[in-house]
Formats: structure tokens, C-alpha cells, sequence
């Protein structure tokens, strides 16, 4: 426990030593924030489920950055043999490395609240569709940056980490779309409706927290970083 | 404290393996300072990689401190300190932050932790450099940093993958009184391609090539055993054509060179058969012949020739 809040701790000093942490928070308020205030003042309802329907897709790009440098950066300048030689397990590493991201993600998201805020000040939105909301997001965010994460490990070069993230993200994103599933052969369809990333976001958009969606959410998070440990071990 | 029977390893698809480490044996005990010297790629980097729980081995055997490098990686690892090759290191953060970093990560008790990190910046001299960030140290600090991150936990055994590359002169010498006195009572592991840093700093010797050790032993066991002729180099003062026809009927003198002539003194590089004691008769002749001796120089066959001789024989 100790050797992951140790890990954590540098993991999550290195994004706010460098400019990292602040250009991911800025560019991400200011995309998000404008995208979804441009449709909200047409739309002329005091409601959020524009802005967590925007999420999916700004996440897709904005979480595989936080993630990509975690450990293709290691193995480039070579800390990696250092770090692996000190008496901690890989899991404790890959675990220390993956809260570093989400703390990161959590503080990024707290400060998007602003919106909501102003939402309330317009009009009067459905509070308790706002909290899932950022319960799904919260889930979903953790999702892909243990997908990041993972593909973080299979290379020493981040932009190949970057786009391989996205692309496995965007995978499990659409799966669960009507319009995948509409061609989907019927004995896939339970199959891909269940391991569709969307499709449990939507969900609990709707405004029910339900069990199965946490237990899937958690099995992705829980399998992407089993993946990585295995990618971290690979190198042997 | 080191032990390592018949360490296997190769890399790459299983078809067509290279070979990288091949039934590598030895073993090193405390106070002992062993050179891994071998030509780049012999298989130096892989063998220390393996002891410090990096990689695995394909088969063989190794323990370190009495714990199995494969079953007990995480005791292994807390008694070695391990500087990889070019001191690798986090350029974004600072350099007291990273040493802290490490002490957090070497699970050091709370309250050693100010003492051990006072001690490196003194053993490694980094005073100076304490207040800045890694990205801006020089080539020679970072390697000091390096070496002071292995040192932090006070192990018993240090692993240094080639300590000195890239250092000037000065601080080659630093690093290497350095390791000599870590020597004292640990057990230093370093490998080099520099073969006078071996005779400068080990108390061991192992010579690998194409991941076999071929040589294992102390620097001047291993020149002892460095087979050849003896070299002498000579400088006379006196007529050179009589000097040259004495030398034709020495029966020891297998060989001699004209070096170079400076006013009337006339300088020889002269090959001479192994047992006849060359410096010694040569002086002789000169004094029965009434010349007199500017230069007279026994050239010692070193640990070059050994490691030259053992690494050429390998690749042919």
C-alpha cells in the first residue's frame, strides 16, 4: 500500500511539474464547456445531457494523452529499469500509475462542476440526473485510461500508445451503438450490446445507478490493468 | 553473496535465438570489487539485468544474499543497488525530490530517511546540484545521482552497468575512488569496456565474450597468464651500425626495431624470448661494449593482450 501512494504520489506530482495536468484541464473545460453551451442556449432547456452525451467523444481523445507517457516514457529514457528493480510488485506499480491518472481525471472533473452551476443558474435541472451522470462519467473516464494505460506498456513510443488507446477506446465505444448492432449477426448481439463501453453510459445517463453497469465498468477497469501488468512483465 | 551457476538467455523469436548470455558461472563474495569487462554486446548488460530481477533467465540458476533470483526477486532486490547503463533518471523532477522519491520507494523508516539522503549528497558529491532540477544536470551529475539512487538504501551488493561512460577524465577518477571504497565492505559488481579501469579499480577480473565468461581471476593473474614474448624498449647512446650487428648476435633477441634516432642516441623496440631476462642482459652488452644507457623500459604484457587475446580467438 505504501509503495503505491509512493508511486502515486510522483506519478501525480510529474503531471503538475510539467505542463501536462494544465493543458489537459484548460483545453478540456474550454472544449467541453463550448461545445456544450453553443446547443444549450438553442436547445433553451436547463439540462446537462448534452454536455455527458459530448463526453464519450472528448474523452476518446483527451484521456489516451494523460495516459500514453506513463510508461512508453519509461521505457524510452530507460527509468523503467530502475523502477522495475526496486523492491515493489509490477501490480503496485501499474496500480500507483492508474490512480495518478485518475486523480488527475477527478480534479479535471471537479472543476468542470462550473457548468452545472451555471446550468442551476439558468434553470432549474434534475439534480439527481447530473450526479449519475458524473458517477457514469467518472466510471467511464476510469475505463479508458486503464485502456490507456495498457497500450501505455506496449510500446516505448507515445503517439503509438496515443493512438492505439483511442482506437481500442473507440472500438468499445461503438459496439453498443444501434447502428453496429443493427449489422451485428444475432449471436454476437448479446455479446456486444453487453461489452459496448456507450451503451452502460447511456444507461445510467437515464438516471439509474444499476449494479450490472458498475460490475461492468469495474471488469474493464479491473481487465485493462491486469493487461498492463502482463505488458509490464513482458519485457522479461 | 553473488552465485551464478550456468545462466542461460536469449532473445528473439525461438526459431533463431541470439544467444545473449551462455552458462555463465561465477560467484563473488563482500569486499569484493568485480569488473565485467567484454567487448560492447558480449552480454555483459543482460547478465546484470538478470540479477537484479529485470529479466529472467532461460535457464540456470542465481542467488543473491542466499535468495533466488527468480522465487524471492522482491529480498533480491532490496539488498542490490542497481545503476543502469547512462544513469537513466527522471529529468522533471528535482533532485532532492527524487532522492526523497526514493527513499519512499526503498520503504526506508521515515525517520532515516534525512540521514540517508544527507549521506549520499555527501558520498556523491552532489552539494552543489541540490537545489536543481534533474533535466538541468550535467552528464557527470547525473551519473552521481545515479550511482547515489543505488547507494540510498545502503545494500550490501552494488550493481553499476558501465559507471563511467561519458564522464571527463576528473570525474572518471572520482567515480572510480568511489567504488573503491564501497568496495571496502560491499560487494561492487561493475562492467566496463574500459580495460584500464579494470586494473585501476577490481579485485576480480571476469572477461566475457559472446555471453561466455572466458577469463576469471585477479588483473595480474590474468596478465601473468597473458602468454607471449617479452618487450623492451631501449635508448643507447653510441655508433648504431655496431649497436645493430651486437643485436643480430644476441641469442635472445628474436627481433628488434629502429625506433628513432635523436643526435647520436639511437632508440629499439627489441623482442626477446620469454625466460632470458632481456633488460638485464641488454644492459650488460652495453656497459662491455662502452656505450651508455639513456632508456631502458620492460613493457609488461597487460591485461590487454589478455582480453585482446581472449576476445579475437572467440569471433574467429
Amino acid at each position: 500500500m505504501t509503495n503505491i501512494a509512493a508511486i502515486f504520489k510522483k506519478e501525480f506530482r510529474s503531471y503538475f511539474n510539467s505542463p501536462i495536468a494544465y493543458i489537459f484541464i484548460t483545453f478540456f473545460l474550454g472544449l467541453s464547456s463550448w461545445l456544450f453551451f453553443r446547443g444549450f442556449f438553442i436547445g433553451n432547456q436547463a439540462e446537462m445531457r448534452g454536455f455527458f452525451g459530448l463526453m464519450p467523444w472528448i474523452f476518446l481523445f483527451f484521456i489516451p494523452a494523460v495516459t500514453m507517457k506513463l510508461w512508453a516514457e519509461e521505457k524510452k529514457i530507460g527509468t523503467i529499469e530502475i523502477l522495475m528493480t526496486l523492491p515493489i510488485r509490477d501490480y503496485e506499480v501499474v496500480l500507483g500509475k492508474f490512480f495518478a491518472s485518475f486523480a488527475l481525471l477527478v480534479v479535471t472533473i471537479l472543476l468542470s462542476l462550473v457548468i452545472p452551476f451555471s446550468v442551476m443558474y439558468f434553470g432549474d435541472p434534475d439534480g439527481g440526473i447530473i450526479l449519475t451522470g458524473y458517477i457514469g462519467l467518472l466510471l467511464m473516464g476510469a475505463a479508458y485510461l486503464a485502456i490507456g494505460l495498457c497500450t501505455s506498456t506496449l510500446t516505448e513510443n507515445q503517439i503509438i500508445a496515443f493512438i492505439l488507446g483511442i482506437f481500442i477506446c473507440f472500438v468499445l465505444l461503438i459496439i453498443g451503438e444501434d447502428i453496429v448492432l443493427f449489422n451485428t449477426p444475432d449471436w454476437l448481439f448479446p455479446i456486444f450490446s453487453y461489452l459496448g463501453l456507450g451503451s452502460h453510459y447511456s444507461s445510467i445517463l437515464r438516471g439509474v445507478l444499476d449494479s450490472r453497469d458498475l460490475i461492468y465498468y469495474l471488469s474493464v477497469i479491473g481487465f485493462f490493468l491486469y493487461l498492463s501488468t502482463l505488458g509490464v512483465e513482458s519485457r522479461r | 553473496m553473488i552465485e551464478v551457476k550456468e545462466l542461460t538467455k536469449s532473445y528473439g523469436p525461438s526459431y533463431a535465438p541470439t544467444v545473449a548470455v551462455n552458462k555463465v558461472s561465477f560467484q563473488a563474495h563482500a569486499g569484493e570489487v568485480l569488473g565485467f569487462l567484454g567487448p560492447n554486446g558480449a552480454g555483459k548488460t543482460t547478465t546484470m539485468r538478470i540479477l537484479t530481477c529485470y529479466l529472467s533467465a532461460d535457464s540456470g540458476s542465481a542467488t543473491v544474499a542466499g535468495y533466488d533470483v527468480f522465487e524471492e526477486s522482491i529480498e533480491v532486490r532490496k539488498r542490490i543497488g542497481y545503476l543502469p547503463e547512462s544513469a537513466p533518471l527522471y529529468t522533471d523532477m528535482g533532485v532532492l525530490e527524487y532522492l526523497n522519491f526514493m527513499t519512499q520507494v526503498r520503504q526506508l523508516p521515515k525517520s532515516e530517511r534525512k540521514e540517508r539522503i544527507r549521506s549520499v549528497i555527501d558520498t556523491c558529491g552532489l552539494e552543489a546540484v541540490i537545489q536543481k532540477d534533474i533535466g538541468e544536470l550535467s552528464k557527470g551529475y547525473r551519473q552521481r545521482l545515479g550511482l547515489a539512487q543505488s547507494l540510498i538504501h545502503d545494500p550490501p551488493i552494488l550493481i553499476l552497468d558501465e559507471p563511467t561512460s561519458g564522464l571527463d577524465p576528473n570525474q572518471i577518477i572520482e567515480i572510480r575512488n568511489l567504488i573503491r571504497d564501497i568496495g571496502q565492505e560491499k560487494l561492487v559488481l561493475f562492467s566496463t569496456h574500459i580495460l584500464s579501469e579494470v586494473s585501476a579499480t577490481c579485485s576480480r577480473v571476469l572477461i566475457i565474450n559472446n555471453g561466455a565468461i572466458v577469463a576469471n581471476g585477479t588483473p595480474e593473474e590474468l596478465a601473468s597468464q597473458a602468454k607471449g614474448e617479452e618487450v623492451v624498449h631501449i635508448a643507447i647512446r653510441g655508433p648504431q651500425e655496431a649497436v645493430e650487428a651486437r643485436f643480430d648476435e644476441l641469442d635472445f633477441v628474436s627481433q628488434w626495431t629502429h625506433v628513432e634516432t635523436t643526435d647520436d642516441i639511437v632508440g629499439y623496440q627489441i623482442n626477446a624470448t620469454q625466460e632470458s631476462n632481456a633488460a638485464e642482459a641488454l644492459f650488460h652488452v652495453v656497459v662491455q661494449n662502452g656505450w651508455s644507457l639513456t632508456e631502458l623500459r620492460q613493457e609488461s604484457a597487460d591485461l590487454e593482450d589478455v582480453f585482446l587475446n581472449l576476445t579475437d580467438k572467440e569471433q574467429t
